[in-house]
């Protein structure tokens, strides 16, 4: 039996995270065949495998964050490959150790702090001491601050005074505007309740750690009184996105409610047609394709605000946003205006399939130019999105159901959706906008006008 | 009356090729002079520099997976820019003193540094993996970005002091060869290297290849004006040559050593691309599109040289069994890797300084108590 640890998969990171398993249990595997994506602060890696053999338990959920030095699958048979048979790394209770942070295998993640840390004649890897801080218990959140384990933040003055002063750096809260350790948090450590010596070891401390907070997710009112969830990664950037937009673009948003019947017999027409034989059509499909449309008659819409300047791009890279397990993602497919339905559609297809696998790359998610939220998808009406950051225009398609119509004085079933979207209106006033929108929707009530 | 205008780009220059993608001769007036100098190279001699990049890429895929399983601390891939290097090295004479920065593996192997050797610089094992009086002029890799640019200067203005060049004898007078990239031609030590080399007329050829990403920063960006261009305006004799070509930098980088061993010092912009990432800490999938790779890799240097071989009547199976012997060498290796010890040579400590230091005491002392609290012998 053999067991692969996280390995750095940078340079001196200290841990990552499981983003997708390629192997099941039972799955035979070669040496060098691909096991897992992981993600870490720096990139998203593809890890092969060490071993030949058979899969026999992944250790570790896909989403998890791991410490480097973690094991994370068990393969069994093949031939013993020397990776996992160092004498320095056995031990069951690793695991919890490594709680603390900071373990690294290879490369050079954990550093300074020499003496404190690195002193620990019993355990296998030895971890900063991440306790909580000896502050007063007013203090209302030791728990975050440790959370965040490795080296802790602080100016070299600073760790000089705490050297000097006898002060563990990793035992305290660092108040500073990034979390650091400030001089005045040192001088009252050295003040306050006795540190033993000034020294805190080992990794016996409370691990409150992320690992703890996801395993308070499946029961929802256990656990401390609130969680704490570090924002980083794609969350961070989702956030910082939504902010800068939000609060730079005036948002200008408008509905209009559509008979899609003909959408949908059209895309029925469609399917059915050898031409799109392996294709997968769907109303967004037609929805694109009328953006597109209603972008060329107002081309101001797909356009991005500056101070200085309006720029209006003459091409469409059009960002379908997505759900994807890492969180919100708008891929674009660039130059869309080029595309025939078909290719329209297989555009789309790809684009969401990639979406899913979590495996959009970073570069096709720039340069977009407008947006379409399919909320649809999620049974909602409609809804005022956010504009993608730095973007004039967002379409939000809401679901298809069928409902009471009128046509010609008669209440008749149709197949009815709202088409909305917001706006940037410092690029574009309510007469385009609204232009724009009864386009896409007259599209909608009648895709024959995209031969036009 | 208003100056005229100032524009920061010249005249898009074509690449010396001698080869095409699809490894057919490309014959003209002008390429005449190189194909007799690549004429220097046998057949054979083409089949071994195709074995050379083969076993290069090999070796390099291999490392990559070692590195994502834990066994090196770091890698650098020159995957795509084998072409550049065979020829260069194969032009290179036994006399020449060759500066590397740290993708130069193909070289390094060439002038019989190992693959095991390496590999240790990567694990973390030893400062320089090998001894450059044992590797044939071969220096150590430079991993801190274009000081050798200084240093193989200096270097050839010691040659030129002692005599050992410029005596009109090709086969004996010395040269030297520095390798970097796009990235580093941005350096300061970089422009220095060329200030210098243009004063003292030293015997010196800087080999850069431009393979397109100084990290994430595209090398259209970090240089307006093309890299061989602003070396002539230092006073260098410059050529800009397909670097996925292996028989163009070959006969480009023999005409400029040769003329570098008479006082005329020289520079090969080498347009090349980097395949992979910048390292295995980077992720380039987050600055450049599938698109550029892609095109890129239709332009393969191996593929390259293979399909001028096969034209040449080299047979398949000759290929394959160098294929072969490719994979089994970078299997080898692997074994060998994964065996190596883990402890960490005391070397790193003892050549740092010629005397005992105090800080390189302590340090060593750390290391040594590091290692004992694994509790293992280690």
């Amino acid at each position: 039996m053999q067991e692969f640890r996280l390995p750095d998969p940078g340079e001196g990171l200290t841990e990552a995270e499981i983003v997708a398993w390629r192997v099941q249990p039972g799955d035979t595997v070669h040496v060098n065949d691909v096991l897992l994506e992981v993600e870490t602060a720096k990139s998203l890696v593809e890890l092969p495998s060490p071993f030949e053999g058979t899969v026999e338990a992944l250790l570790v959920e896909e989403g998890q964050t791991v410490e480097v030095g973690s094991p994370i699958i068990r393969v069994t048979g093949g031939e013993a490959d020397a990776v996992e048979s160092s004498p320095k790394e056995e031990t069951e209770q690793s695991l919890e150790q490594e709680e603390g942070g900071g373990a690294v295998l290879v490369g050079y993640g954990v550093r300074g702090g020499a003496e404190t840390r690195r002193r620990k004649p019993t355990t296998v890897r030895d971890a900063p001491a991440a306790e909580p801080a000896p502050a007063p218990a007013a203090d209302p959140a030791p728990a975050a601050a440790t959370a965040s384990a490795g080296r802790a933040l602080a100016k070299p003055p600073t760790r000089k005074l705490a050297k000097d002063l006898g002060v563990d750096l990793q035992a305290l809260t660092g108040t500073g505007g990034a979390g650091e350790v400030t001089r005045e948090d040192v001088t009252r450590a050295a003040q306050g309740p006795p540190q033993g010596h000034g020294r805190t070891r080992g990794s016996q401390a409370p691990a409150l750690t992320q690992r703890s907070a996801h395993a308070a997710k499946a029961e929802p009112w256990t656990g401390g009184r609130e969680e704490r969830i570090p924002v980083k990664g794609v969350r961070k950037a989702i956030a910082q996105g939504m902010a800068a937009s939000a609060f730079t673009a005036p948002h200008a948003s408008v509905f209009v409610d559509v008979d899609a019947t003909r959408t949908m017999e059209f895309v029925k027409r469609l399917k059915a047609s050898s031409d799109f034989e392996g294709v997968k059509v769907s109303p967004l499909l037609i929805v694109a394709k009328a953006v597109l449309w209603a972008i060329a008659r107002s081309p101001h819409i797909n356009s991005r605000f500056t101070d200085d300047e309006l720029i209006v791009p003459r091409y469409v890279n059009l960002g379908i946003a997505a759900a994807t397990p890492r969180g919100l993602m708008v891929p674009n497919i660039k130059d869309a205006q080029e595309l025939s339905l078909r290719e329209l559609a297989r555009a789309i297809e790809a684009l969401t399939a990639t979406a899913r696998e979590g495996r959009t790359a970073p570069a096709d998610m720039q340069h977009g130019t407008f947006t379409i939220t399919n909320i649809g998808v999620f049974g909602m009406d409609t809804g005022t999105p956010i504009l993608n950051s730095g973007e004039a225009g967002i379409l939000a398609f809401g679901s298809i159901r069928q409902k009471p119509w009128v046509v010609d004085g008669e209440v008749r079933p149709r197949w009815v959706t709202t088409v909305g979207g917001s706006f940037d209106h410092r690029a574009v006033d309510g007469d385009v906008i609204s232009r724009f929108l009864a386009d896409v929707a007259s599209i909608l009530e009648e895709p024959a006008l995209l031969l036009d | 009356m208003t100056p005229p205008a100032v524009t920061g780009t010249a005249a898009a220059t074509q690449p010396i090729r001698l080869l095409d993608a699809e490894g057919r001769l490309v014959e003209s007036e002008a390429n005449a002079p190189w194909h007799e100098l690549a004429a220097q190279l046998s057949t054979e001699d083409r089949l071994a520099m195709h074995g050379e990049m083969l076993r290069t890429r090999r070796f390099d895929i291999e490392a990559g997976h070692l590195q994502r399983q834990g066994k090196l601390g770091l890698w650098v891939p020159s995957i795509g820019q084998e072409g550049a290097q065979v020829g260069a090295v194969w032009a290179a004479r036994e006399q020449d003193t060759l500066f590397p920065s740290y993708r130069e593996h193909l070289i390094a192997l060439h002038r019989g540094a190992t693959m095991d050797q390496i590999i240790d610089i990567f694990r973390g094992a030893r400062h320089a993996g090998w001894n450059p009086l044992e590797t044939r002029g071969m220096r150590i890799y430079s991993l801190v970005i274009a000081t050798h640019a200084l240093h193989s200067t200096g270097y050839a203005m010691g040659i030129r002091l002692d005599g050992k060049s410029g005596t009109g004898d090709a086969s004996t007078d010395e040269a030297v060869m520095a390798f970097y990239g796009d990235g580093a031609a941005s350096q300061g030590d970089a422009s220095e290297g060329l200030v210098f080399a243009a004063s003292y007329e030293a015997p010196i050829v800087f080999f850069v290849q431009n393979n397109k990403w100084a990290i994430s920063v595209p090398s259209t960006r970090q240089s307006r004006f093309p890299l061989h261009e602003r070396a002539r305006g230092f006073g260098l004799d410059a050529a800009l040559v397909d670097g996925n070509d292996p028989l163009a930098s070959f006969a480009v980088t023999r005409r400029m050593l040769d003329a570098a061993r008479q006082g005329a010092p020289g520079y090969i912009e080498a347009d090349t691309y980097r395949m992979g990432a910048h390292t295995t800490s980077d992720d380039p999938t987050r600055y450049r599109t599938s698109e550029e790779e892609e095109s890129w890799r239709r332009r393969d240097p191996i593929a390259r040289l293979a399909a001028h071989l096969r034209e040449q009547g080299v047979a398949e199976a000759v290929l394959a069994e160098q294929d072969v012997e490719a994979t089994e060498l970078a299997s080898d290796l692997r074994r060998r890797t994964l065996e190596a010890a883990t402890a960490i040579s005391d070397d790193i400590f003892d050549h740092v300084y010629s005397d005992p230091h105090p800080l390189v005491t302590e340090q060593k002392r750390q290391l040594a108590e590091f290692e004992a609290s694994f509790g293992g012998e280690a």
